[in-house]
This record gives C-alpha cells, structure tokens and sequence, in this order.
C-alpha cells in the first residue's frame, strides 16, 4: 500500500532540482526559459499531487478512517533514544494541503509571466518560488515536529528572500526584515517548544497512535499543555495571530503574486495546519489551553476586521482581510472539545470547519490578491483613490473580484459560505458568546470587503490619473488563473468535505450539523451588510462615509493607523529595549567582552612571537621536546 | 596451515595485487629520457590510468562487501590480524582519500623532473597505504609495528620526492630522523608492556595488568607518545609545520588526511582493546585530556601566525588532530563511531582545500595567503569551492564539518567530558577567525596583480568534484552518519 506512494517524493525534489537549476544556471536563459522550466515543473508537481490525492482517498479504509500512510521515512540524524527523521507522511490533512499548495502555487507560476514580465531577476524570482513550494510542501507531509520545524524555517527564509525581491526599495528591504525577525522571534519559541516535548515525550513523531509513542506521551502529560502553548507561539508568528501580526501587512511591499501564494494562501496558514497536525494531544491534554487559543484567535479575528474597514491600501485590506480569516480558523480549532465525529456530537466540528474554511479561503483570497495584482499592473498604484471605476475597463477582473467578494462574506452559493457556517455553528456549540462574535466578525468582513469593492471598481473615478494613463484588462496569463481559481471557489462549497477530513478520521455527513436558520441568519446578516456597504460606497460622492469618519474622527485615526500597534512596538525596542538594555550591553561588548579579546588577541601575538623559538627548525631540539613531552605525560598519569 | 585465512584478508591482497600490476606497467610504460634530452611538460602519462583505473575497481570491489558487511569480528593468524566491517569501512575511506590524491597528483607528476619518477610515486604511496592497512587490522603488537614502519619509512621517501628541491630533501631528512626516533621509543614502550603482561595479543594484554606498575605506565607513555607523533599532536607535532611546508603538496595531502586518520583509528582500537577495560583506562584519558588540549590551543595559536599556505595547513591539522582524537576519550562505541564519521568528513574538505593549494602552486607558484588576495575575481569558481571547504573546516552549518564535529563532541560529552569540550567549542571559534583570514584574502582584499586566472587540470577537477560532494553531502545525508553507526562495536 505504502509503496505505490513512493513517487510522492518527486513533489519535493521536482521543486527541489528546479530551484537549484534556475538558481545556479538561471542567469544563462532568458526569462521566458526561465518562467517555462519553473511553470512546467509545478505543473508536474500539481498534476502529482491530484493523483495523490485521487489515490489516497479512493483507498478502502480501514475501520472507516482513512489509514495515514508513510511512504517514506529515513533517520537523518540519530541522538540516542531521540532520532530526526525525515520522510513523507499522508493522511487527509496533508494530502488537502499538497491540493492547496500545488494549485495556488501553480497559478501564481502561470499569474508571474505577466506580471513580473521584464522585471530584473526575472529567473531569480521563479528560483525562490520554487523553493518557496518545495519548502512548504516538504512542510504539510512532514512526519514529525522536528522536520516540520525545519522545513518551517525554510519557507521562512523563503518568505524573507521574495518579500525582499525588490531589493532596491528601502520598504521592501524594512518588511523583509520585519518579517524575518518577528517570526523568527516566534520560531524561538516554537523551538523551545519542539525541545521540551522531545525532552519529555522521547519521540518527535507525529504517530500518536504507536503503543510505545503513546505510553511516552503519556508520560509526559505534566507539561504538554505547556510545550504546546509555546509551539502555538511559532504558529501565532506564522499566521499572524494578535500580536504578532504585525509584520504581514508590511509583507505586501512584496510583488503581489507573491502576496497571494505565500501572504494569503499557503504559509500563514502553516500556523492553523501546526495546530491541527498536534489536535489529538490538544484535545487529550490540554483542552482548557486549547480554548485560549480560540480566544486569541477572537480577538485577532476583530481587531484585524476594524482595521481593515478602515485602510485605503487595497493589499493592506486584503492582507488584514487575512489575518482575519486565519483567525476564524484558528477559533474553529480552539472551540473543539472532543475528537468523536458524528451526528450528536458538535464537539469535533471545528476541526473539519477550519481545515475547509483553510482550503476555501486559499482559493478566494489568493483569486483577490491576483485581482490586485491585475489593478496595480493596471493603475500603478496601491491606493484606492487612484482607483474607482475600474469596472469599465477591467470587466473579467470586476466579476471574478466580486464572486470571490461574495464567497469571502458568505453568500451561498459560494465555497466561504459553507466553510464559514461551519466555523459558525462550531462556535455556537462551544458557547453562545463565541457564536454571536464570530457572526459579529463575520459581518464586518462582509461590510469591509464590500467597501474595497465599491471603492475599486464603482465609486468616485480618478479621471484625472485615467484619462493620464488608460486603464486596461491584462493579458492571458493573468486573467487565467483569477478565473480558474473563481471556478474553483463556485463548486468548491459542494465538494463533501466531512467525508474527507474529520477529527477521528470517521467519515460524516456534515449537513448533518448544517444548521439551516444559522446559515440563513448569517447570509441575512451578511447581505444586510452589503446593503449597507452599498448604501455608504456606491455612488459617485460618499456623504455618508464622510459624515461618519467627521462624526468619529478619533476611532477613525485609530483604526486608519492600526490602534498605533506598530508604534506601540517601536516604543517598546527602541525606546526600552535598545535604550535601557541594548545600550548598556552595547557599552559592555565594546570595552569589556572586545577588550578582553582584543587583549587575548595581542596576548596570542605575544605568545605566538615568543614560543617560536620552539619551532626552530633545529632537529636536535625537536626531540628534546618530544621526550620531555613524553616525559611530562608520563607525570601527569602517574599523579 | 589454514590458507583459507587468507580470505580474510581480501583487501591486503587486492591492494597488493595493484601494487604487482602498477609495478609491471611501471617497467614496461615509463620511457627513459635519452641521454641529453629535454623533457617537455606532458600531461599525457600512460601509467596513471593504470594506477587510476586498477585503484578504481580496487576501491569499489572493497566498498561493495563493505556495504552489507556482518558485525563479526574475525581474526586469522592466531589473532595477528583481525578484520571487522568497521575496519573495511576505515579502509574504505582511505581508499577513496588515495584515489582524490591520485587524482591531484597529475599536474605535478608532469613537470619534467617528474616525468621518470611517476611510476615511483604512485608505487611508494601504494605502499605506505599497505601498510596502514596492517596496521588497522593488526591484533598484536609486532603486526602493527611492522605495518606502522612499512608506513612511516616509504613516507620519508615521499617527504623528499623532489630530491633536487632543497626544502624537500630538508623535511625528508628531518621527517626520517624524527619518525625513526619515535619508532625507537615506541619499540621500547612495547618491549616494557611486554615485560609487564608477558604478552603482544592486544586482548590479552587488559587481562594481565591487573595493577598499574610504573613498567606499564612507561609503556603506555611511550606508546602514546610514538602514536602522537603520527598523528602529529603536541608535544610530539614539532616536525609536522617543517615537513608540510618542504614536502610537495601532493605529498603533504596524503601525509595530512590519509597518514593522520589511520592513525587515529588504531590510537583508539589499541587504547580501548588493549588499556580499555585495565586499570589505565583513567590513566590514558587523562594524558589525553592535556594533549587534546594543547593540540586544539597551542595549534590555533601558531596558525593564526601562519603566512604559509602549507605551513598554515599544518596547524589547522594539528587541531583538526585534536578534534579528531576527542573521539578516542572514553572509548565508547558512540566515540568509534563519531572518529570514523569526522576523518570522512575531515578527509574530503582537507584534500579539497589541498586541491586548490596545489594547482595553484603548480600554476603560479604562489603559496601564500596573501597571494590569494582577490583571487575571486580571477578564478571565482576555485575561491568557491577553497570557502566551502574552509567552511567544513571550521564547522559552519550547513556543511558537513559541523555535523561531524557535532558528533564527535556529542560522544565525547556522553562520555563524561563537558569541560574537554567546553574548551574545544571556545577553539572552535577561534580557528574560525583564522580559516576566514582566506576567505577574506579571496573575495575581500584587493589586489594589483591577482593570481591570473587559469583552467585546472582534469584531475584536479574530479577531486575537487568529489570532495564538493562530499562536503555537501556527508552532512546532510544521514545515511552515511547511521551506517558508520551501525556497524560500531567494540
């Protein structure tokens, strides 16, 4: 059985081999090469992963749970009863996520010839993108902890090199960097994590279900809770959670395609897909620290929603627009409280709900960004103000935007819709409170999404920049994929996800938990909101924004400049910790720790200049040495 | 008489088979220079493909048995000579060390005054590799000292191979004189282990020192010092700079890498078979703590000094020896284990680096640190390959150096010495200082009249191929790692 899986190894070499050939040889083909070789080889690499997944799930199952398989598994560095392995694990969660990946990945490779066409480093691009993939996918099959944190890291660094693409502009290179050390700072505490739980648990593996990897873990339940919470930390770096979100919307100074594979469809999700791989030993363990991360997530969920209702930089909207949909993930997670699946038990929803929710949500945010993407190739510009209009001269654009508009609010019968009740009835089962904020949340998406419609493609025309420079639509190898992905987020509600992927692996109906007055209340709720947003944004003059943002001009600010949280965290580095701890360590580096080296460093020059006389050439005292060498070990034994 | 044992013995006689057929071909191949001829550079020499090709099938044919060799340890000649997989493995790695010196070797070997003495070389280097094998497969003392001077006494002759070179015949001589001091006291410490064991069995020997007499100590010193000067530890390393820097540099090579490892590894068979389980067994690591210490420090110091390529070489080795016998502390299979996988790995990034020393030595001359400055911007793919080398050297992630030095610190820590090790790390980023100084000649400093720029010589490609290989690989590949592992025993 296991076997046949094997060739699932080419779907991280393939990326592999193309990364290392367009990175050493890249320089010599011209940037058509370049972009087929890149292009052609995640093709292959997608078309690998749909016959993967048609072959997994088309298995019998076994006791109605579809079997994780291990095709591959090799020990990379044996350290005592510890081991790293490297290998390929498939089970329901990773085979979506090679699904995920591939496709996203693909379209952003096929969306870059047009968008990233004459741009200088044009097969350094393709190079990370490929390395990107290869990183994030050698992350979804990994087999434990300890490879996922590696491969984790490397979409990491993956994601630093393409933010920082444009490695002329000084915001660019600001966000690479922001980017790179606030989620390594997280990664820090992943680390520490991944360390304690194989210090206690004497395994790395994701098999909980091993006899001997079970007793262990077992034993080790004193302090899961807390290796646990401090790997949620990495996670909460990756995707982005309250507060460590800041540097996601500073990653948009990234080239936009970039943004939608990597900012909004694969790698923040790499937090929700960490939670969900560890979910058997949340639920057994540490449930109550389970709920905690629900509630991070609920207010990540909210505080990002205000904020974006309130930013004009079309990326910076979608990008808070992905915080917080991450976040509704996350929540859908954190409100499980058990693992058995089936009819009386809404318990273990969430877990099904978020992983459908992250398949939805990559599909329709990556569909927006591209759209973007096709605006700022259009107008040259980010800011809604040079936009307004557009729906004129960008009509594949305005439908596809607008689908994936509707599918985000949650209008059936759209993929968002379904994934989104599901998080919504999971909530209501964990407790009312939940339930009422997340439809509360799921409103305001509806209402900011809809702003950024009507702001883009109806509204207030910029004549004067249209009339300067003629907007147009792009060519085909744009418009494809926003079109292939809407395609995808039309049917993508009806595919029967609960019969795929669920908690224990059973396989269930989930209209079963569908909750009709829930859905039809949250489609009410979310229409009445793009009423409103209609109402406010439509027409050509906006007085009813105006009056708003006049008759609150504080909230506005605040909302306008993210509740001041990145000058809160300036505050706190440059001001506390570079001032008061920083500075003083400073001082002392230089003048104690380089002064001492400086004097064990003249100390060695003295004493290297002083014993050469040991180094004579003269054969007689070379011996005379040896023995007294001899000699002086002999005392050093004897004593 | 049992000749069956000679099966045992497959790679002894395999390597003494291609000794016979490189010395026929050497009669009938080489072409004596007529009186009065001049003798033009050719890069065209019959009897290395000879060599290259019989050393070839004669290091895979030793490789192929190895891979699913059995745990068992054999001996034959009443317990003269043992044989393990591990002991293949050790052989094995040498081989391929041979092979990529073989391969470097071509440039020099061509230079006219060599034409005639190729032959020779390939057959003295043959030779002193027969015997390390001995060595590393005896089971008594008198086998290992035969195989340690059928090593040692050839060596001298590589040392002074360019006979006409002033430096050469110097560290030739100083080389033979100070080896054969070392023999003698060696020999003598071994006639006292006698004289208080009454026995050269190697697993005899722990049985009968049941106290530690001064008799035994004596030896074991003596032992330990002879050893020392092999693998060239302080205080026993004083030849090692004046030999490395007056012998050819193909020759410094083999002395550095292939000389040094098998050493080691007999350092630690005879120690933990002999003096393992004895009373000496503190004994001899607390003489070993010091001379790991003094190795490591007192060679970082003198390198940092260095403005010698090969000379610089030589210090990096002494500390590079260092590391290598931390290994040996304790005596643990973990230990065995972490030895092997660090002369591998120390192996391929020390002949890499030697490669590049060398054509350029034989394309310029140059040998010194600061004739290497700006040499990126001439021959950028020889710096590349120089820094990945260095890297390993110096142990920086993600090269294979900073596994193997992981290990080996790894087992030397398991093994109950945390201070040894705190004082190794310390000197770990304190050799990094000096193997950056070339890092930073060659892609830093600037320089009027960079060494120009030159296409290598087919051989000296395939080594630098393999060894780039290698220092990439063997790190991240944890196969190699685990298989050494695998086979570890005491």
């Amino acid at each position: 059985m296991e076997n046949q899986f094997i060739f699932t190894l080419l779907i991280l070499l393939l990326p592999l081999a193309s990364f290392l050939f367009l990175g050493l040889a890249g320089h010599k083909l011209s940037h058509k090469a370049a972009g087929l070789v890149g292009t052609s080889v995640l093709g292959v690499v997608a078309v690998l992963s749909y016959y993967t997944a048609f072959q997994y799930f088309s298995m019998p199952r076994v006791d109605g749970v579809y079997q994780a398989l291990v095709p591959i598994n090799v020990t990379w560095l044996p350290l005592g009863e510890l081991h790293f392995d490297m290998g390929i694990l498939l089970d329901p969660i990773s085979v979506v996520m090679l699904i995920v990946i591939s496709t996203v990945s693909l379209m952003v490779h096929i969306y870059s010839f047009g968008y990233m066409h004459g741009e200088r480093g044009f097969q350094r691009y393709y190079a990370f993108l490929s390395l990107f993939t290869m990183s994030m996918l050698g992350l979804v099959v990994a087999t434990n902890i300890f490879q996922m944190y590696l491969f984790w890291e490397l979409v990491g660094v993956s994601s630093y090199l393409l933010i920082g693409f444009f490695y002329t502009l000084k915001a660019a290179i600001a966000a690479s960097k922001k980017a790179f050390i606030v989620t390594r700072f997280a990664d820090m505490f992943f680390l520490i994590g991944i360390l304690i739980y194989g210090f206690y648990a004497k395994t790395f593996s994701f098999d909980f279900v091993d006899a001997e990897n079970a007793r262990n873990i077992a034993g080790a339940a004193f302090i899961l809770p807390t290796a646990l919470f401090l790997m949620f930390v990495g996670g909460a770096g990756k995707s982005a959670m309250f507060p460590l979100h800041i540097w996601l919307p500073d990653a948009m100074e990234g080239p936009t395609p970039v943004s939608a594979l990597i900012h909004a469809a694969t790698m923040v999700v790499a937090g929700v897909y960490q939670v969900a791989r560890m979910f058997p030993l949340w639920i057994q363990y540490a449930p109550d620290t389970l709920h905690v991360v629900a509630w991070v997530g609920a207010f990540t969920a909210f505080y990002a929603a205000a904020v974006a209702c309130a930013q004009t930089d079309i990326k910076r909207v979608l990008a808070f627009s992905t915080i917080s949909q991450i976040a509704f993930m996350m929540v859908a997670l954190g409100v499980c409280t058990e693992m058995v699946t089936g009819h009386e038990h809404h318990g273990s929803l969430g877990y099904m709900a978020s992983m459908f929710h992250l398949f939805t949500h990559a599909m329709f945010k990556a569909t927006l960004f591209l759209c973007a993407g096709c605006l700022i190739h259009a107008v040259h510009s980010n800011d809604m103000s040079m936009m307004g209009g557009m729906r004129k001269y960008m009509p594949i654009t305005h439908w596809t935007f607008l689908i994936a508009c509707l599918a985000i609010s949650g209008i059936p019968p759209f993929s968002g819709f379904f994934s989104k009740d599901e998080i919504l009835s999971a909530s209501f089962a964990y407790s009312p409170w939940m339930g009422w904020i997340m439809t509360g949340i799921a409103a305001m998406t509806a209402f900011y999404m809809f702003r950024l419609y009507y702001g883009i493609f109806w509204g207030t025309e910029n004549k004067e920049h249209h009339e300067a420079h003629v907007p147009h639509e792009c060519e085909w190898t744009m418009t494809f994929p926003l079109i292939f992905l809407t395609l995808i987020t039309c049917v993508a509600g009806f595919i029967p996800f609960g019969k795929l992927v669920s908690a224990d692996g059973m396989s269930y109906d989930f209209l079963a938990h569908f909750d009709w007055m829930l859905g039809a209340k949250s489609c009410a709720i979310a229409l009445v909101s793009i009423a409103l947003a209609t109402y406010i944004y439509k027409g050509e003059k906006q007085p009813v924004a105006e009056k708003m943002k006049a008759a609150a001009p504080r909230l506005h600010q605040w909302a306008y400049k993210r509740f001041y949280l990145d000058e809160v965290y300036q505050y706190v580095t440059h001001q506390i910790i570079f001032k008061y701890i920083s500075k003083p360590l400073a001082w002392f580096d230089r003048h104690i720790i380089d002064g001492f080296f400086n004097f064990l460093a003249w100390g060695t020059h003295e004493l290297g200049f002083n014993i050469r006389g040991f180094q004579s050439g003269a054969i007689q005292k070379y011996a005379f040495i040896f023995f007294l060498g001899a000699i002086i070990i002999l005392f050093i034994m004897i004593l | 008489m049992d000749y069956s044992q000679f099966l045992y013995m497959t790679e002894e006689l395999s390597l003494l088979l291609v000794i016979l057929l490189v010395f026929l071909a050497d009669l009938f191949l080489c072409r004596e220079p007529k009186e009065g001829e001049q003798l033009e550079p050719s890069a065209k020499s019959p009897i290395a493909w000879v060599v290259l090709c019989l050393f070839t099938v004669h290091t895979l044919v030793n490789l192929l048995p190895c891979l699913n060799g059995s745990m068992e340890v054999t001996s034959a000649f009443g317990g003269m000579y043992q044989h393990s997989a591990m002991m293949t493995v050790v052989k094995s790695v040498l081989n391929v060390g041979t092979l990529v010196v073989f391969l470097m070797a071509g440039g020099w070997l061509s230079r006219p005054e060599n034409q005639v003495k190729r032959g020779e070389f390939y057959l003295i280097t043959l030779f002193t590799l027969l015997g390390m094998y001995l060595m590393i497969s005896s089971g008594h003392f008198l086998m290992f000292f035969i195989g340690l001077e059928m090593a040692s006494v050839p060596m001298a002759a590589l040392v002074a191979f360019d006979k006409y070179r002033y430096e050469s015949a110097e560290a030739g001589a100083k080389f033979v004189l100070l080896a054969i001091f070392s023999s003698g006291l060696l020999l003598y410490g071994i006639s006292l282990i006698y004289g208080a064991t009454g026995t050269l069995y190697f697993d005899l020997i722990g049985a009968q020192l049941s106290s530690r007499s001064l008799m035994s100590l004596v030896g074991l010193t003596f032992f330990l010092s002879g050893m020392g000067f092999k693998i060239s530890l302080v205080p026993f390393h004083l030849w090692t700079a004046d030999t490395y820097q007056g012998a050819p540099t193909i020759v410094t090579s083999y002395l550095s890498v292939i000389s040094k490892g098998s050493a080691a590894f007999v350092l630690f068979t005879v120690l933990t078979k002999a003096f393992g389980a004895s009373d000496l067994a503190s004994e001899w690591n607390r003489a070993l703590f010091w001379i790991i210490i003094a190795s490591i420090t007192i060679a970082n110091l003198f390198a940092i000094q260095q403005q010698n390529l090969k000379r610089f070489m030589a210090f990096s080795a002494i500390s590079q020896a260092g590391y290598l016998v931390l290994g040996v502390m304790g005596g643990t299979a973990q230990g065995q284990t972490a030895l092997v996988y660090y002369l591998l790995v120390y192996m391929v990034a020390n002949l890499g680096a030697f490669a590049v020393i060398n054509v350029i030595e034989q394309q310029s001359g140059k040998i010194r640190i600061d004739d290497y400055d700006g040499l990126y911007n001439t021959n950028p793919k020889l710096s590349f390959l120089m820094t990945l080398c260095l890297f390993s050297l110096a142990g920086i992630p993600p090269f294979a150096g900073m596994f193997s030095k992981f290990f080996i610190f790894m087992a030397a820590f398991n093994a109950g010495y945390q201070w040894l090790v705190l004082i190794a790390l310390i000197n770990t980023v304190l050799s990094l200082y000096y193997y950056l100084l070339i890092v930073k000649a060659m892609y830093i400093k600037k320089n009027e009249s960079p060494i120009a720029t030159f296409r290598s010589d087919n051989g000296t490609r395939a080594a630098l191929v393999i060894c780039t290989i290698g220092v990439v690989l063997f790190g991240i590949m944890g196969v190699c790692y685990s298989y050494i592992d695998s086979l570890s025993v005491l």
